[in-house]
Formats: C-alpha cells, sequence, structure tokens
C-alpha cells in the first residue's frame, strides 16, 4: 500500500503548489491546474484501494460531475460568488454525511474518533447550511439586508448551548439518533449565524464558512485515519482563516462584526 | 495519534505561509480554489462508500460521493473562468 500513500503525499504537495501558485498572479490559473491535477491523482487513487460498490460509486462521479460543470460554466460572472458558496455547502455535507456514514458502520475506535466525528458533523453542518443562506441572499431570493431575528441573540445561544450538549451526549452514549440530532442543531446554527451578515460582509462569511468546511475535512481526516484529508483539510482551514481576515482589512470592516453577528443585540451600521 | 496530530500543526503553518502575500485582488480566486481543495472529502466519500454494505450507508456514501464531486469539478472550473478573466483584463 505504500504507493498509495506516495500518491497522497504527491496530491497534498500539489495543494500547497496551488495555493501558493493562487496568491500570485502570474501562477494563478497555473496553480488552480495543478490543484485540479492533484485531485485526479487523489480520487484516483483512492477508487483504486476500495472493495466494493465500485459501479455505483463511478455513476455518482459522473452525476456529480455532469451537475458541477454546466453550473459553473454557465453561471453569470456576477453571480459567481453565490456558486462558489453553494459548492462550499455541498462540500460540508458530504464532510458531514462522510462522518455520519463511518458512525453508523461502526465505531469503537475510541474517544479521539467520537470527538473528530462530531466535530465533522457539526462544523460541516454549520457550513452546509449557512452557505445555503448566503446563497440565497446573493441570488435576492432572500433580502441581503441583515436579517435580525427578535431574540435572535438569546436564540443563537440557545441552539449552540444545545449542540455543545448533544455532542457531549453523543461521546458519552455512541447514540446514532443524538449524532442526527447534532447535525439538525449545526444547520438551525448555521442559518442563525449567517441572518444578521448584510451587504458587504456576506462575501467575507463565504470565506470564513470556507474555512469552517476546511476544518469539518480535516477533522474527518481523523475519523477516517487518512493523511491526505488531513492536510489538504487543514491546509484550507488555516489559509482560509487567514484570507478570511486580510478580505476583511481590505474591505475595512471588523472581523467581529461577523463573527458575532447572530450574538448581538444592535444592527451593524452599514 | 500523535503523528496525525504533528502533521495537523505543521499543515496549519503551511496554510498560513502559503497565502500570507496574497494580492488583494486575487482574495476572491483564492478563496474558490481553496474551497475546490477541500472538495478532497470526496476521497473520504469514496473510501466509506468502498466499504458500505447495507442500503442506510450505501445512500449516504453515495451521496456525500455526488455532493463531494460537485464540489471539485464546480470549483476549479468556477475558479479557472474567474482567472480567465482577469487575464482578459490585463492584457
Amino acid at each position: 500500500m505504500t504507493w498509495v500513500q506516495l500518491a497522497y503525499l504527491a496530491a497534498a504537495l500539489c495543494f500547497i503548489l496551488a495555493l501558493k501558485g493562487l496568491s500570485t498572479p502570474r501562477y494563478a490559473r497555473l496553480g488552480n491546474l495543478v490543484g485540479a491535477a492533484g485531485m485526479a491523482l487523489a480520487v484516483v487513487t483512492s477508487y483504486t484501494t476500495i472493495e466494493r460498490n465500485g459501479l455505483l460509486i463511478l455513476v455518482a462521479v459522473v452525476a456529480g460531475t455532469a451537475a458541477g460543470i454546466p453550473a459553473a460554466r454557465q453561471v453569470k460572472m456576477t453571480a459567481v460568488p453565490q456558486m462558489v458558496a453553494l459548492f462550499n455547502g455541498v462540500g460540508g455535507a458530504a464532510a458531514a454525511l462522510v462522518a455520519l456514514t463511518e458512525f453508523l458502520e461502526g465505531h469503537d475506535a475510541g474517544v479521539l474518533f467520537a470527538v473528530a466525528t462530531v466535530l465533522t458533523v457539526l462544523i460541516g453542518s454549520v457550513s452546509f447550511s449557512g452557505s445555503v443562506v448566503t446563497f440565497l441572499k446573493l441570488q435576492e431570493v432572500m433580502t441581503t439586508r441583515p436579517v435580525l431575528l427578535p431574540a435572535g441573540q438569546l436564540l443563537g445561544i440557545g441552539v449552540a448551548v444545545v449542540s455543545a450538549l448533544l455532542a457531549i451526549f453523543v461521546l458519552v452514549s455512541d447514540s446514532n439518533l443524538l449524532l442526527v440530532l447534532l447535525a439538525l442543531a449545526g444547520l438551525a446554527l448555521g442559518v442563525l449565524f449567517v441572518l444578521p451578515v448584510g451587504g458587504a460582509d456576506v462575501p467575507i462569511a463565504i470565506s470564513l464558512l470556507n474555512a469552517f468546511t476546511g476544518l469539518a475535512v480535516a477533522a474527518s481526516g481523523y475519523v477516517l485515519g487518512n493523511t491526505l484529508l488531513i492536510v489538504a483539510g487543514t491546509l484550507v482551514g488555516a489559509s482560509g482563516t487567514i484570507l478570511t481576515r486580510l478580505m476583511a482589512q481590505a474591505m475595512g470592516r471588523p472581523l467581529t462584526n461577523i463573527l458575532f453577528g447572530a450574538f448581538k443585540a444592535t444592527p451593524p451600521s452599514a | 495519534m500523535i503523528e496525525l496530530l504533528t502533521i495537523f500543526v505543521l499543515a496549519v503553518f503551511v496554510g498560513f505561509e502559503v497565502v500570507s502575500k496574497v494580492s488583494t485582488i486575487l482574495h476572491t480566486p483564492l478563496m474558490s480554489g481553496a474551497n475546490a481543495i477541500h472538495g478532497v472529502i470526496l476521497v473520504g466519500a469514496i473510501l466509506i462508500t468502498g466499504q458500505a454494505d447495507d442500503t442506510l450507508t450505501l445512500v449516504l456514501g453515495l451521496l456525500a460521493v455526488f455532493l463531494a464531486t460537485v464540489n471539485v469539478v464546480g470549483g476549479f472550473v468556477v475558479t479557472d473562468r474567474m482567472l480567465e478573466m482577469f487575464k482578459g483584463h490585463k492584457r
């Protein structure tokens, strides 16, 4: 199996070079292609190691490609940010589903495994529902202005507390049902997190949710014991956090406005 | 487990380093490219579905494969389109 590990290492290097390239105008496009090549290598490698369901997986990949390419090709340039939000959201959902499925298949791997599972499901769900709301905002299906629920502050804190309690109960009880409930709480949390974000802050929120999905993927790497997922997820989580801060600085917006928008009583003045 | 933690910590620093000098116009494409890279969850989705042996886990796994593929393919294609547009503006 050594060559599988080596292929994953090569893919991880491609991802680092891709991020590096994307940071400089001259090599940005090349960087993106290097990233895509690394991804192709990683996916083909993982496909060669599976035991069963190969044909069904192939069908799902083809279906995903058939959905993804037209969406990315035909979207108007002005609508690209919400498309990125949507791609980010489905990635978060996929991470949550992977951890959930692994948990359902059997879980006797100890506390760290359970902690990683809980984190993946929670962060992945937050990222998914939060991204869907940012998509709806930018697509102007709903208002782009901050939506402030009555007692939204209390509600946000309440759901956060419930999520934390559910997470602890899952760790103690190994219950499948509680893990599903945790996913639902995460979905609610994502919605509450993004609702109060408005106007120019929305792209920054997308960047932050992007970093979240990266962290969820990294946590899922612990669940599966897969180093490539840990490296790639962490890279995106770390670079996404820095990028979010840089974006907020470039727009002259304090990051705390966005981070704690859900927990603030007064509407942001923008 | 310590090995995994070591990898995690080192990757955090690499992640901080590689994007620390990004120019402002590249913020959005970089976010989009990073977004495509976390689509690597597709590898996890394939591995998990490849060992699924009952209907529920198979269905959930296949759904994850589908969603992750949309993330990967859409992410790289849309990033390329953005960068293509930048090139046109400069020349």
